[in-house]
């Protein structure tokens, strides 16, 4: 015998459980299925998320969610072999209206179901998804693991993340590819509060998160290494271009081990004690790789749907609004008591209204402008490093001759011509 | 990344997973779907990207050991196989990591 639920969501992540929310506040009878022994056990990021999408999901979760620092300062970092170019923007704005909170993934989204739960949602753990159910065209469920584990719905939420295999089996979408993930490592790090405070120039409870960009970083790939600090640990991780780590013979644990010997990195970590090491992908291919965001019976959010932008390097906040768009889309049909492809086509139009698919939209064209024209990431840093370098440094020669020497070694691995393509081709990408 | 590098890089992941909570099927997730196939691949990717080393060549059988039980459940192996010929399923219900942190 099936269970029976007037709507299924497919993953307890920041998307299905924000979903769940908008319906359990409804009294809507809803199931999260969530394959970890708890919600977030399989969940991974950086890790920030920002205050004002976070708090339209859930009002009020500043008071109550487990937070791990108010970000007052946002730093890039381009970085050489040995040295450092910084830039850093800190604002005392923040520490009254806070922009961002450094989080850990498995802690907040074990919260957040939690407080699903408690408004009447069923969070169904340790039971993996394998199939949709289906009624000739429309979906009407979902098949599980689990002996005679099939849930019936008349509507089913994908949100279960980047390895999307139920959007393919509910015919929505084709499978990503490696130039359309980029594969992020990250390592935990425990350190007394004081310390993380005293070695980044922090106020209790306030934190830093830091990108940093160039070959160092990436092993001239495409992507970034990041810092976040926690209330008592540091994460600090790498994420590239799967496609450029296959072609690089790379290993992502390596590059990570590398920028963690940087010396601009190396003192912050000292004495730390690891507490754990994690992979995860990241959807990067943006709009074009989307799948359709919605069918008969049927809905994708988050992860799942490509909802992650790679320029300003954001996915839990879209999750989380595409999550609530989508339960409210599914509270509509719930009225209606329609579940057709036109009644969910509601869904993507609240998403055109938002910034969701407006940002998507407009970044469309970078993942791959970028992923082709890789001395952004490893020739650009560089010279940046080397002039900060000439324009910091007094020795007897004449400033003159510390330009020539610049302007020789930048001709030397690229014509000046380049140069200034490079830059009107980067602006017109991201324009 | 030098073979010595990928080496040491390997015992270096496998000290750094002891840190993280794995509850360990009996079942695999992870499928090598024809072995006649990564005989013939001669850049075998996924011994070098992997972040849990978990694909080993073992020359003696010519065939690609899985060591699924230390899977990090990225689903890398799955896209960055050249030729996919890793079945890549999720582990059923409660098996595999399970992140404390994330």
């Amino acid at each position: 015998m099936a269970i029976r639920f007037d709507a299924v969501i497919v993953g307890g992540g920041p998307a299905g459980l924000s979903a769940a929310w908008v319906l359990a506040q409804a009294g809507v009878k809803v199931a999260v299925v969530e394959r970890g022994d708890y919600a977030g056990a399989k969940n991974m990021f950086g890790g920030v998320i920002y205050h004002e999408p976070t708090e339209w999901v859930i009002p009020g979760f500043a008071a109550e969610a487990p937070l791990e620092r108010k970000i007052g300062h946002h730093e890039y970092w381009f970085l050489d072999e040995r040295s450092a170019l910084k830039v850093a923007y800190e604002d005392a704005g923040w520490r009254e209206a806070p922009n961002a909170w450094s989080v850990l993934r498995a802690k907040f989204d074990a919260w957040f179901a939690g407080k699903v739960e408690k408004a009447g949602a069923r969070v169904i753990t340790q039971t993996t998804v394998v199939d949709v159910l289906r009624h000739g065209r429309a979906i009407r469920g979902v098949v599980t693991s689990r002996p005679d584990g099939e849930i019936e719905a008349p509507v089913v939420l994908i949100a279960q993340g980047v390895n999307a295999l139920l959007v393919q089996k509910a015919g929505l979408g084709r499978d990503w590819q490696a130039d359309e993930v980029v594969l992020g490592v990250k390592e935990v790090i425990q350190l007394p509060k004081g310390v993380i405070e005293e070695r980044f120039g922090l106020t209790e409870n306030e934190g830093t998160a830091v990108e940093m960009m160039g070959g160092l970083a990436t092993g001239g790939s495409m992507g970034s290494a990041f810092l976040y600090t926690n209330a008592d640990s540091i994460s600090i991780g790498t994420a590239v271009l799967l496609s450029d780590l296959r072609a690089r013979r790379e290993n992502p644990n390596h590059l990570l081990e590398k920028v963690k010997a940087h010396p601009s990195v190396a003192p912050l970590l000292k004495g730390g004690e690891l507490r754990e090491y994690s992979a995860h992908l990241i959807p990067e291919g943006g709009y074009r790789a989307m799948p359709r965001l919605y069918g008969d019976g049927v809905l994708v959010a988050g992860d799942s749907a490509a909802m992650v932008n790679a320029v300003t390097m954001e996915g839990t906040d879209l999750a989380m609004v595409s999550g609530k768009l989508a339960g409210q889309t599914i509270l509509e049909a719930l009225e209606k008591g329609d579940f057709s492809e036109k009644t969910l086509s509601r869904y993507r139009d609240r998403l055109e209204d938002s910034f969701v698919l407006r940002d998507l939209k407009q970044f469309s064209r970078v993942g791959t402008f970028f992923s082709r024209n890789e001395q952004y990431f490893d020739f650009y840093p560089r010279l940046a490093n080397r002039v900060a370098r000439q324009l910091f440094t007094v020795d007897l020669r004449p400033k003159a001759e510390h330009v020539r020497g610049l302007l020789d070694q930048i001709r030397g691995e690229r014509s000046l011509w380049r140069v200034g393509l490079d830059l009107v081709r980067a602006w017109r990408a991201l324009a | 990344m030098t073979q010595q590098e990928l080496l040491a890089t390997r015992s270096d992941i496998e000290a750094k997973l002891y840190r993280t909570r794995f509850r360990a099927d009996d079942q695999p997730h992870l499928i090598i779907k024809d072995q006649e196939v990564c005989r013939h691949c001669a850049e075998k990717p996924c011994l070098v990207f992997c972040p849990a080393a978990v694909y080993e060549w073992d020359e003696e059988r010519k065939m690609t050991l899985v060591a699924f039980e230390g899977c990090l459940e990225c689903g890398a192996c799955r896209m960055g196989c050249p030729y996919r010929n890793i079945e890549w399923l999720y582990p059923r219900g409660g098996f595999g990591v399970q992140f404390r942190l994330g």
